[in-house]
């Protein structure tokens, strides 16, 4: 009995990487790698994972950036639309449920991005939001995506134990840490990963969003 | 005498492999049951001739998947103390057949009274790669210096060889022959040689993600060898935390405990 015949032709292709976002009191820490690959080659050791979606939001996303792209590209549209109609910034929880509304409107024919959301919520404390393909999300204290995230996520696990948002009462998802300690760990978390994921390496690109504004770091990582 | 004339049909046909368990895999995937991944070396391995012998080299790096398994293992496998061999492929087929062909030459030796040559370690490889169709995964660069002279050859997995004065072999192999087309010449020296293998590794190393971490290299001349294990480190682990990490006890959640005594615990009395 023949098995049917599959395509040989894929929408898809995943150019790997990795990305974390961890939030604190009053700041949040979103990294990604810069390494953007296609099966066992790299395709450029400086492409930038990382997306400022409005004031107090930053998305960093990984698997196929043609897809991230187009992703990138319609949440900045509908957030110019936002800012014409109610003449103020989307804040961090509206962006999150449009991020999670534009991935299921693609449930059939999904966007291959694995998304992290991170800023400021209303109150001015860090808030990060984690996303699966389809649009799924959850507010969380931290979270990691992509190809190195089952290596990084146990490490974040036992070193921030941040209380699920489901326990009542509720408890602050943020973490104690402080900004500079906080970035520290993103760094040594990403070396860590860039040793054991073929896919992750090359650099670190590390946004923190405080009251002060957004500002960017990098580190470099192994590039083999 | 219906049953002797089954026994005779149910014999099972003599070497290579018994493949009546393909069915039941197949059954298995069908069922959702994932395979066991294997140990393949990424792999960038190359070889040249150079005016005194042979320089082999190789990366340091084994993967499974896309996760890397060992960041320092050995792909330069001894064959004779004159004869070296560089292994690309599944890792337990590199290390198995390597083995077996080296025993086979050691036993060859005491039965000659001679020095291994090249030639022989060639024909055992390829014989048996052959005679296993393809299945054992292991594509090689063997080299070495006999009586004939400096030989280098690549054996592939199906069995087949090629006699070349430089060879790559590997998921790294493009990267790698991209070098030495480019800046090969004959009559090298031996640290212009040994250069141009750092030269072609290092680009299997950074520009393949199968391939990474050290360079090691193996010079082979006339009566003498020079096995140079980790001869460059490109690779060091860039940040490390100053922070430090502390494991105190109670910082993981116990949930339960219980206690099994192995042995029953005895108490003696103060009375002695």
């Amino acid at each position: 009995m023949a098995s049917k015949q599959h395509a040989n032709w894929s929408p898809y292709d995943n150019n790997g990487g990795t990305c974390v976002a961890i939030a604190g009191s009053d700041y949040c820490v979103i990294a990604a790698d810069t390494r953007m690959s296609t099966g066992y080659s790299i395709l450029t050791r400086e492409y930038s994972k990382i997306c400022k979606l409005a004031d107090k939001s930053v998305m960093a996303s990984s698997g196929f950036q043609a897809d991230v792209k187009a992703l990138q590209k319609n949440l900045a549209a509908r957030h110019l639309i936002y800012q014409h109609q109610h003449n103020k910034q989307m804040s961090c929880p509206a962006m999150a449920q449009l991020l999670s509304n534009t991935l299921y409107y693609k449930r059939f024919f999904p966007y291959y991005a694995f998304n992290v959301l991170g800023g400021l919520d209303s109150e001015g404390k860090g808030c990060v939001f984690t996303y699966d393909a389809v649009g799924s999300y959850e507010r969380v204290g931290y979270s990691a995506q992509g190809s190195g995230s089952t290596l990084i996520m146990p490490v974040l696990d036992n070193q921030l134990k941040s209380p699920s948002p489901l326990l009542l009462p509720a408890k602050d998802a943020v973490t104690p840490l402080s900004e500079m300690e906080a970035v520290d760990l993103v760094k040594d978390v990403f070396a860590s990963a860039t040793e054991r994921d073929i896919y992750t390496g090359d650099r670190v690109e590390i946004v923190i969003v405080n009251a002060g504004g957004i500002r960017r770091e990098y580190t470099d990582l192994r590039k083999d | 005498m219906g049953v002797l004339v089954k026994e005779a049909i149910d014999v099972p046909p003599k070497g290579g492999f018994n493949f009546d368990l393909c069915r039941r895999n197949e059954m298995l995937l069908k069922k959702g049951v994932q395979a066991p991944s294997f140990r393949k070396t990424g792999t960038t391995i190359v070889g040249l001739v150079f005016q005194d012998g042979v320089i082999l080299g190789a990366d340091t790096r084994a993967t499974e998947g896309p996760i890397v398994c060992d960041k320092n293992c050995e792909k330069i496998h001894y064959m004779a103390p004159n004869i070296y061999c560089c292994g690309a492929g599944t890792a337990a087929d590199t290390e198995a057949v390597t083995d077996m062909v080296s025993s086979q030459l050691q036993l060859h030796r005491y039965a000659t009274g001679r020095e291994s040559r090249v030639v022989t370690a060639l024909t055992l490889l390829k014989s048996h790669l052959f005679s296993y169709q393809g299945y054992v995964s292991a594509a090689l660069v063997l080299g070495g210096v006999d009586v004939t002279g400096p030989h280098l050859h690549t054996i592939y997995p199906h069995g087949s060889t090629d006699t070349l004065p430089f060879a790559t072999m590997g998921s790294g192999s493009l990267a790698a022959m991209a070098i030495f087309e480019s800046k090969y010449r004959e009559g090298l020296s031996r640290e212009e040689g040994i250069r141009l293998v750092c030269e072609a590794i290092c680009s299997g190393i950074f520009n393949d993600l199968g391939s990474g971490s050290n360079v090691d290299v193996c010079v082979i001349t006339k009566g003498h060898k020079d096995y140079l294990r980790n001869h460059m480190l490109p690779n060091p682990r860039t940040y490390v935390s100053s922070k430090g990490y502390s494991f105190a006890k109670g910082q993981t959640e116990v949930l339960s405990t219980k206690i099994m005594p192995l042995r029953e615990k005895v108490e003696l009395g103060r009375d002695v």
